[in-house]
């Protein structure tokens, strides 16, 4: 029971471990470095199946709580820094810390020439700190802590090499649009405080079961916290409008965009969703944006991935639309899938991020797919689990992708809120993944070399890095099992296991009017169509470039405007910079520099100094050097006092 | 026997003070000058003692007494200040010495 009566000792762990890394790290060898970081985060994931076997040990059927101390306490407004560890918590614990581990021992091949390596582990470290509370946290406080905290990593990493100014400034681009929709979580929280008169889940949770989502004012006041905290979700997992960032973050070294944009931060968001799903499941105008925000920007980006001929951009996309399908997912009352597919998302993308750093290392930096081709036979260990996670996302069966997707399309299509819509959409964004991994594939494993095979010495990578890779292929292939339904042979275990977590929200769900046997028939029918869908996008991209390769040539250019407004991302960065960036670069610069600052700020204080030196400047000439002047204005002195004086005294009387 | 009542002496001890006031603003001889403020602290002096008598009370003659101490020490060193005027500026004009201004 040690663990689960100190739930700190996980967080602890990664802290010591930056703390250490940065305040020594600097004059020490890379190996003692490396030793902290990887043995930190070791340990922290050792301590986390050691939570879970306790947990399961004991088998609570509430969530385990610390509660360490009181932090802010200001008349009824109370916020304990606690933690908790209920089954989701445990999901994204094992998530978290196992695929921060493999990334940790990626790091040091992929890390092993740069500068800065210390600060990279410290950054590193601090981010599984922060992220672990993020998802251990037992009130909102503590969460957006958390919250807060990834960002602040995610914006050093993203900065990492922040002499380059295009990287400096994606940083910075990440931690102002993420902001945008912090502000609305920071209003979230100070709206469920006042409607449930606590941040704590447990307490909130228990106060929303009284409300009945029919109720018009609960119903009011819970559809806006939702929409405030999801606005939150929507700048922390780049959804549409505030995906731009995560593109723009693939600036930083890769494996941080494998943990930090693609497995562990950016599901934050989801994560959030999922916690608050008796809020959720009270508010279905909420959850109805949620998951038309998710399938939304499925499709969408998965358009602009579609294009992008950087292969950590298509990555990227592929990121933002893969964010969407997990929103749809709890949009539509499937929280189980949109968790599930959080964790073999976890597992896939962030393997194809490693290989794809593989890929860049083995290139010597070249991030262009243009400038590839033929790497398949050079370095085949990359090759194959790149081609095992591609396989996994674009949703084959028997591979972790396919279990997920087909559960979230199946919920879409005939689950409590149902929306046949979505169901087509994320169907569409579904062929469209399967087509641009492919295409990924085939532009940088297949063809012939596009590089200049005098200058570039494609290499493998070190065992550190394909290491990684080999264990992240295994559970990209057989995690899905973990949540196998019954009639494909598995044991339904995940859904079960989370059962408690979503009991509330599905006890409010309609119940479905089909038999188990129809329900059976049609999601087998689902499987098949989205496994079709799958197969079809693979044709397309083997059609496209195996087959003839001419072709996407002659098709941008019989469709060049859908082309090049696809090509420029929809032209999206333009839009928001004419119509935000600008305008209020310009009144910062027009009014609040050139105006309030230099004018009003400066001219107080100036003004201040300028008038003090004028009176100065006269009262001085009193100071005449003369005996007898001096002499007068004492008498003058005199005189005026014992004038007033007396009169005083007068009055008095 | 009759007393002189104390408005006399306060009348004599404005009058001298007066005259030092005037002395002191318009004299240009430093020595003139110090002779003045010897006569209003004498003037002071009247007034304390006159006051001291007529109420009865010891508190104001050893306010004298004070202001007797410090002119003697104000005079030595004044004194010694006009010497040293008088050696390196060969002049007791108060009007020729306003050096020490903005």
């Amino acid at each position: 029971m040690l663990l689960l009566n100190h739930l700190w000792i996980i967080l602890a762990l990664p802290l010591a471990g930056a703390a250490i890394n940065g305040l020594c790290g600097k004059r020490w060898p890379k190996s003692a470095v490396n030793g902290v970081a990887i043995g930190s985060v070791s340990l922290a994931f050792l301590a986390v199946a050691e939570l879970v076997r306790e947990y399961r040990a004991l088998a609570p059927d509430h969530a385990v709580i610390g509660d360490y101390f009181t932090w802010i306490l200001a008349g009824p407004f109370r916020v304990d820094f606690a933690l908790q560890v209920d089954q989701l918590t445990i999901v994204m614990l094992l998530t978290v810390s196992f695929v921060g581990m493999l990334i940790h021992i990626y790091s040091t091949g992929y890390m092993a020439h740069e500068g800065g390596y210390y600060r990279f582990f410290c950054y590193l470290n601090l981010f599984m700190f922060f992220m672990l509370t993020l998802v251990m946290a037992a009130n909102l406080v503590v969460m957006f802590v958390g919250w807060e905290g990834v960002g602040l990593c995610s914006y050093l990493l993203i900065g990492f090499w922040f002499l380059k100014k295009s990287a400096a400034d994606a940083g910075k681009k990440a931690f102002i649009v993420t902001r945008i929709g912090d502000l609305g979580f920071t209003v979230g929280i100070l709206l469920a405080f006042w409607t449930f008169r606590s941040v704590a889940f447990g307490a909130m949770f228990g106060a929303a079961t009284g409300m009945q989502p029919d109720t018009m004012g609960h119903a009011g006041a819970l559809t806006a916290i939702c929409l405030l905290l999801f606005a939150g979700a929507i700048g922390k997992s780049a959804q549409l409008p505030l995906y731009v960032w995560l593109p723009d973050a693939m600036e930083g070294p890769t494996p941080v965009s494998a943990l930090i944009h693609a497995a562990t931060m950016v599901t934050a968001g989801v994560y959030m969703v999922a916690r608050m799903n008796p809020l959720f499941s009270r508010a279905p105008a909420a959850m109805l944006v949620v998951a038309i925000v998710g399938a939304a920007t499925a499709l969408y980006s998965a358009t602009i991935g579609l294009m992008q001929t950087d292969i950590k951009k298509v990555l990227a996309y592929s990121t933002v639309s893969q964010l969407g399908y997990m929103f749809l997912a709890c949009g539509v009352g499937a929280y189980t899938a949109g968790v599930f597919h959080l964790m073999t998302h976890a597992f896939f993308k962030g393997l194809l991020f490693l290989a794809a750093g593989s890929v860049i290392h083995a290139m010597g930096g070249e991030q262009d797919m243009r400038k590839m081709g033929g790497l398949r036979k050079k370095i085949p260990v990359t090759y194959w689990t790149m081609l095992v996670a591609t396989i996994a996302i674009a949703g084959f069966p028997p591979f972790a992708g396919f279990f997920s997707k087909d559960e979230i399309l199946a919920s879409a299509y005939s689950g409590p809120y149902a929306n046949r819509i979505l169901w087509a959409v994320g169907l569409a964004a579904a062929a469209l993944t399967s087509f641009y991994m492919f295409r990924l594939i085939f532009l940088t494993f297949f063809g012939k070399p596009r590089y200049d095979e005098h200058k570039v010495h494609v290499h493998e990578s070190p065992k550190s890095m394909l290491v990684p890779c080999a264990i992240l292929a295994i559970l990209s292939t057989v995690g899905g099992w973990f949540a196998a339904p019954k009639f494909w042979g598995g044991a339904d275990y995940f859904k079960n296991f989370l059962d408690p977590v979503f009991a509330s929200a599905a006890s409010l769900a309609p119940a479905s009017t089909l038999s188990e046997e129809a329900a059976h028939t049609l999601e087998l029918q689902l499987s098949a169509v989205a496994v079709l869908v799958a197969l079809a996008g693979f044709l397309v991209a083997w059609w496209f470039y195996i087959r003839k390769p001419e072709a996407p040539k002659r098709l941008a250019q019989s469709l060049h405007g859908l082309y090049t407004l696809i090509l420029n991302k929809y032209y999206v960065d333009e839009i928001y910079a004419a119509l935000i960036v600008r305008p209020l670069l310009w009144i910062s610069t027009n009014v609040l520099w050139h105006v309030v600052d230099e004018r009003v700020i400066d001219g107080a204080v100036n003004g201040a100094a300028d008038s003090a030196r004028g009176w100065g400047g006269q009262l001085r000439r009193l100071q005449s050097g003369n005996e007898r002047s001096y002499a007068s204005w004492v008498i003058i002195g005199a005189v005026g006092f014992t004038v007033l004086l007396l009169g005083l005294l007068r009055m008095g009387h | 026997m009759s007393t002189v009542p104390i408005s006399y002496y306060l009348a004599l001890s404005g009058i001298l003070f007066g005259l030092g006031v005037v002395a002191f603003v318009f004299k240009r001889n430093i020595i003139t000058i110090f002779m003045s403020i010897e006569l209003m602290l004498n003037a002071v002096n009247l007034a304390f003692v006159a006051f001291a008598r007529a109420l009865g009370q010891l508190d104001g003659l050893v306010f004298v007494f004070f202001v007797i101490v410090v002119a003697a020490a104000e005079v030595a060193v004044g004194l010694a200040i006009v010497i040293m005027l008088a050696q390196n500026r060969e002049s007791l004009n108060v009007e020729r010495m306003n050096l020490l201004k903005f």
